[in-house]
């Protein structure tokens, strides 16, 4: 049976006010160590000031022949772009 | 370069016409500089000659820790020392970003090192010259990471997502790793007579090895074509080997270090340095395991494998208690 650690996907946040990013993964063997071994890992340069660990198992993903169904729609309803609209010069900035 | 030896699966470059609809979408998609992703179709053999490179270039960057771990403790100064154990603990990162991409196509970590550890995988030849004096660690900076530099700034731009975002993330931190050597170096060549010998020593018994980073020459590298369709090799072996002649050669000339090659002259025409044959038998027998060092790195790499075993087991134990415990209070509490 392997005994590798399992897998944790790591979640930066790299400055206040910003969300959290994707930023890799790596091995560690529960999510206290997946911290520790992040801060070393990836934010050697002060690319942090929050981590998220979450274990890759526990995340579901979308499947890439779901692209057209799941976000072709979107691409057909243009009037949510405001450029959709002309408003006229004399109106001034809207 | 780190991984200078990958042998491309598939039978050479299809044309459009033999490509099947999935293929050829695939390919159209790495035309036009979209990245493939780790869910998405792939041909088998893209994915299985990645894996090859993409591990190929991680343990490269592991075993790239020996040879200057070996200075940490005798570095000369506390500052020296510092920059050292950063440069190298930024190695470490590399690898993992890498066993991570890796990862990301389907196979374990735990199969990647032990094709490294049974001698299955290969690693960059460099790593298998010792590290004598310390000059060597400024001429591993300069020389090794620059090479490195060269060949992994284009595969920013490569076509497997995960690859070309570990990349972005190495190449960030490289500079640091060229710079701190070339400052170290500056130092030795700048400094007393037997520094200055030091510094030409290193020079002398690193420039070939460094060259022969990127790889057989072009007219021997047979799998070329098809990673360069695929994206995954951007430059051929001789165009970046070229590109650090021509870049390292002021380098050394301002620090006043003889570059050991009789042949080496600037060709007018060219607007580029000759340098003189590469001894390529020398290269095929370091990269299947006879240079200087082979079995001392892989006996390292194993060992420290081995002997971590226990904390590693220690570590799953403690974590697989403490969710029993967790589990427990759990219940009790409900
Ligand atoms: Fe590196
Ligand atoms: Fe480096």
């Amino acid at each position: 049976m392997s005994k590798e650690w399992p897998l944790w996907e790591i979640f930066i946040r790299g400055q206040h006010g910003m969300s959290h990013r994707h930023v890799g993964s790596l091995h560690a063997p529960d999510a206290e160590m997946a911290i520790h071994n992040a801060r070393d890992v990836y934010t050697r340069r002060n690319e942090g000031v929050s981590i998220w660990v979450v274990e890759a198992k526990n995340i579901s993903a979308s499947a890439p022949s779901e692209k057209g169904p799941l976000f072709d729609p979107s691409n057909d309803k243009v009037y949510r772009h405001p450029t959709f609209f002309d408003i006229p010069e004399e109106v001034g900035a809207m | 370069m780190y991984a200078q030896m990958v042998k491309a699966d598939g039978k050479g470059v299809k044309s459009r016409e033999e490509m099947d609809a999935e293929e050829r979408a695939f390919q159209d998609k790495i035309d036009r500089d979209v990245k493939i992703e780790p869910k998405d179709w792939m041909p088998e053999a893209y994915r299985k000659t990645l894996i090859r490179q993409i591990s190929q270039h991680a343990h490269s960057e592991i075993v790239g820790q020996l040879p200057e771990g070996n200075w940490i403790t005798r570095a000369p100064t506390l500052e020296r020392k510092a920059i050292l154990l950063a440069k190298v603990q930024d190695e470490a990162g590399h690898g993992l970003y890498l066993y991570c991409a890796a990862e990301t196509l389907g196979v374990s970590r735990d199969d990647l090192l032990d094709q490294l550890h049974s001698g299955k995988a290969k690693y960059s030849s460099i790593f298998n010259y010792p590290t004598l004096n310390w000059a060597d660690i400024g001429a591993i900076g300069w020389l090794v990471d620059g090479a490195a530099i060269m060949n992994q700034v284009p595969l920013q731009r490569t076509s497997y997502g995960p690859y070309s975002r570990a990349m972005i993330r190495i190449c960030k931190e490289e500079s640091f790793h060229q710079r701190q050597g070339y400052d170290l170096i500056t130092k030795m060549a700048q400094g007393t007579k037997e520094q200055k010998a030091m510094a030409q020593d290193a020079m002398n018994r690193f420039w070939r090895p460094s060259l022969m980073m990127f790889g057989p020459s072009d007219k021997d590298s047979v799998h070329s074509a098809q990673s360069m369709a695929w994206k995954i090799k951007i430059n051929t072996n001789d165009e970046l080997r070229q590109k650090f002649v021509d870049q390292t050669v002021p380098q050394a000339e301002y620090l006043g270090l003889e570059i050991p090659d009789p042949d080496l002259e600037w060709n007018e025409e060219r607007q580029s340095y000759d340098y003189g044959e590469i001894n390529w038998d020398e290269f095929y027998q370091v990269i299947s395991g006879n240079g200087p060092c082979n079995k001392e790195r892989l006996g390292a790499r194993v060992k420290a494998w081995e002997d971590g075993e226990w904390f590693r087991d220690a570590l799953t134990a403690h974590a697989d208690k403490k969710a029993a415990k967790k589990k427990k209070q759990q219940q009790d509490a409900a």
